[in-house]
């Protein structure tokens, strides 16, 4: 009982694997149909054209470029409130420690609805016209969250006592963090900034409050989804997004593996 | 550098100052700009709107609540839980073998590639996923040429015919909605149900064998109870994520509006922000209660 499994045990998970897996593989089969109308299945055809013709479009290229800027500066700001938050949380006890760590993780636990709405709604109360940098706050608030869930992982593994060590031994507070803390939380940081950019670089529901009439590559492709126009150029866009995504995850994975799972935080 | 010496030198030896300096950023964005503008935004549930001139009369009322109970809207309501139940049912049953399988029989290599089988499709695009059941789903998509090669189309057509969960092609039924919200959530249905497989000694499991019991007596009684905060705690985002999600029946499914879909059109098109902030607090306290349930019965050590 213990080494082989049941048969039909077998057979639901690699269901299940296949039910994961065959409608992304899909994608990548229409991104070479000649068919541009409809969804037809088997493609009729197949040809190469249509990633010169992505190439060549500036409006794609403008959505990439917004959508790089914004997790760029999102995952910035979420690396350092995120590693101020798990610090504090790990390091100390004090009065209310369980609540403001359930308010870090809020932004998550809530659907992405009531955030993007909240947020729309106090930048019409405050009259702040949408900009890249109202969307840079909406997503840095969730980011902040996988930043803070990977570090806080991280330092509970670490022993404090290196630090007093350190700091016994004469290094001053900066030398302690640069020589330190920072080779303990490294990879740590990287895994968690990793999410963070794929997080935001795909992230749609905040985006579509807080974005007025800028477009995300995420925004660019809702609205294809909403209005179909270019469905062959839609589908190369979706296995570019695809690739950029997969890598990061991939790279966060080897580098938190040996410790606990980065997985469950959310979206 | 003897400045930031004395200053870094002060700080070790008043770490409730340190403490007050790492918390201030993030509490500061947090308390802010997410729960500053989320409590004003919901505060607006108790005004109401203007049915003359459209204007927020910043009266305070609870009929704005009470119009939640109107036929339309209590509708949209009850169809939003019974999918995200049917949803969160869904995945408990497709995810538990899975979860079985790589927490029980996968070894060493088998064992990461399983993590990795399920965090690829967790992490990678919403939309991208979404979009590929768009090509599935589609009248002339892969679904209806399986059907059609495997002399199954009467089967489709029928599943098409049932009333309410039916339409004219499964893109356009709630059949088809519920099946991207079941793929679209699975994975965390997945990681914290094998979480605690994991955690389930075999012992247990070999004990209640040599006791006598069927494997399904075994699975009722042993293995179940001890993956259930597992479950619950997977069920809390399937439920959560399905009830406020706006996206997915917007392009797979017939018109008929979600609580999600029905928050967005009130504040944008609709200018109803009253009314908005009173739905938008419908999903706050079902998620609320659900915690609630979820931790009395374990699930958060299981997370």
């Amino acid at each position: 009982m213990r080494s082989e499994s049941p048969f039909l045990l077998k057979i639901a998970a690699i269901g299940c694997v296949a039910f994961l897996h065959v409608p992304l593989l899909l994608i990548f089969l229409y991104a070479f149909t000649t068919e541009e109308k409809s969804f037809q299945f088997p493609p009729p055809g197949y040809t190469m054209k249509w990633f010169s013709i992505v190439w060549d479009r500036q409006d794609i290229w403008d959505a990439i470029g917004l959508s790089v800027k914004v997790a760029g500066i999102a995952t910035l700001l979420a690396l350092i409130l995120g590693t101020c938050a798990a610090a504090a949380v790990s390091r100390a006890r004090f009065f209310g420690r369980d609540h403001i760590s359930l308010l870090f993780i809020l932004p998550i636990a809530l659907p992405g609805i009531v955030t993007g709405i909240a947020l729309r709604s106090a930048f019409g109360i405050m009259d702040i016209p949408f900009s890249t940098w109202t969307i840079v706050l909406g997503h840095t608030t969730f980011c902040m969250v996988v930043v803070y869930n990977n570090v806080l992982a991280r330092f509970r593994r670490t022993s404090g006592s290196m630090i007093e060590a350190s700091m016994d031994l004469g290094a001053d507070g900066f030398q302690t963090f640069r020589h330190v803390v920072l080779p303990q939380i490294a990879s740590a940081l990287l895994a968690g900034g990793m999410l963070a950019f794929a997080l935001s670089f795909d992230e749609v529901i905040v985006t579509t409050f807080t974005a007025g009439q800028q477009a995300t590559l995420p925004i660019w492709m809702l609205s294809e989804l909403i209005r179909p126009r270019q469905r062959p150029i839609t589908n190369v866009v979706a296995i570019f997004v695809i690739a950029v995504t997969f890598v990061p995850i991939l790279a966060a994975y080897y580098l938190t593996r040996e410790g606990e799972h980065t997985g469950g935080t959310g979206k | 550098m003897s400045f930031a010496r004395s200053v870094s030198n002060s700080l070790f030896k008043h770490p409730n100052w340190f403490l007050a300096l790492l918390l201030a950023p993030p509490l500061l964005w947090l308390g802010i700009a997410f729960l500053g503008s989320l409590f004003v935004f919901l505060f607006h549930s108790f005004f109401s709107i203007d049915e003359f001139s459209g204007f927020i009369k910043y009266e305070f009322t609870l009929s704005t609540f009470a119009e939640l109970f109107r036929l339309s809207n209590f509708d949209v309501i009850i169809r939003s839980l019974v999918m995200a139940t049917a949803v969160t049912l869904a995945s408990v049953i497709i995810a538990f073998p899975f979860a079985y399988f790589a927490a029980r029989y996968a070894r060493g290599k088998w064992k990461a590639l399983f993590y990795i089988l399920v965090m690829l499709p967790l992490w990678s695009s919403y939309l991208v996923k979404v979009y590929a059941w768009k090509l599935i789903l589609a009248k002339e998509g892969i679904i209806s040429w399986l059907a059609g090669e495997l002399h199954l189309t009467w089967a489709l057509d029928a599943l098409l015919a049932i009333p309410v969960i039916g339409g004219p092609s499964l893109s356009i039924s709630f059949l088809g909605t519920f099946i991207v919200f079941v793929y679209v959530w699975l994975p965390f249905m997945i990681l914290p149900t094998q979480a605690a497989l994991e955690r389930v000694p075999v012992n247990l499991i070999d004990a209640s064998s040599d006791l006598g019991a069927t494997p399904a007596q075994t699975f009722r009684n042993v293995i179940f109870p001890l993956a259930l905060p597992g479950i619950i705690a997977g069920s809390i985002f399937t439920f959560s994520l399905t009830l406020g999600d706006y996206i997915i029946p917007q392009i797979i499914g017939n018109s008929s509006y979600f609580l999600g879909q029905t928050v967005y059109t009130l504040q944008g098109t609709a200018g109803n922000i009253p009314l908005a902030a009173a739905f938008t607090v419908v999903p706050i306290v079902i998620m609320g209660i659900y915690l609630a349930i979820a931790k009395k019965m374990g699930a958060f050590d299981a997370l």
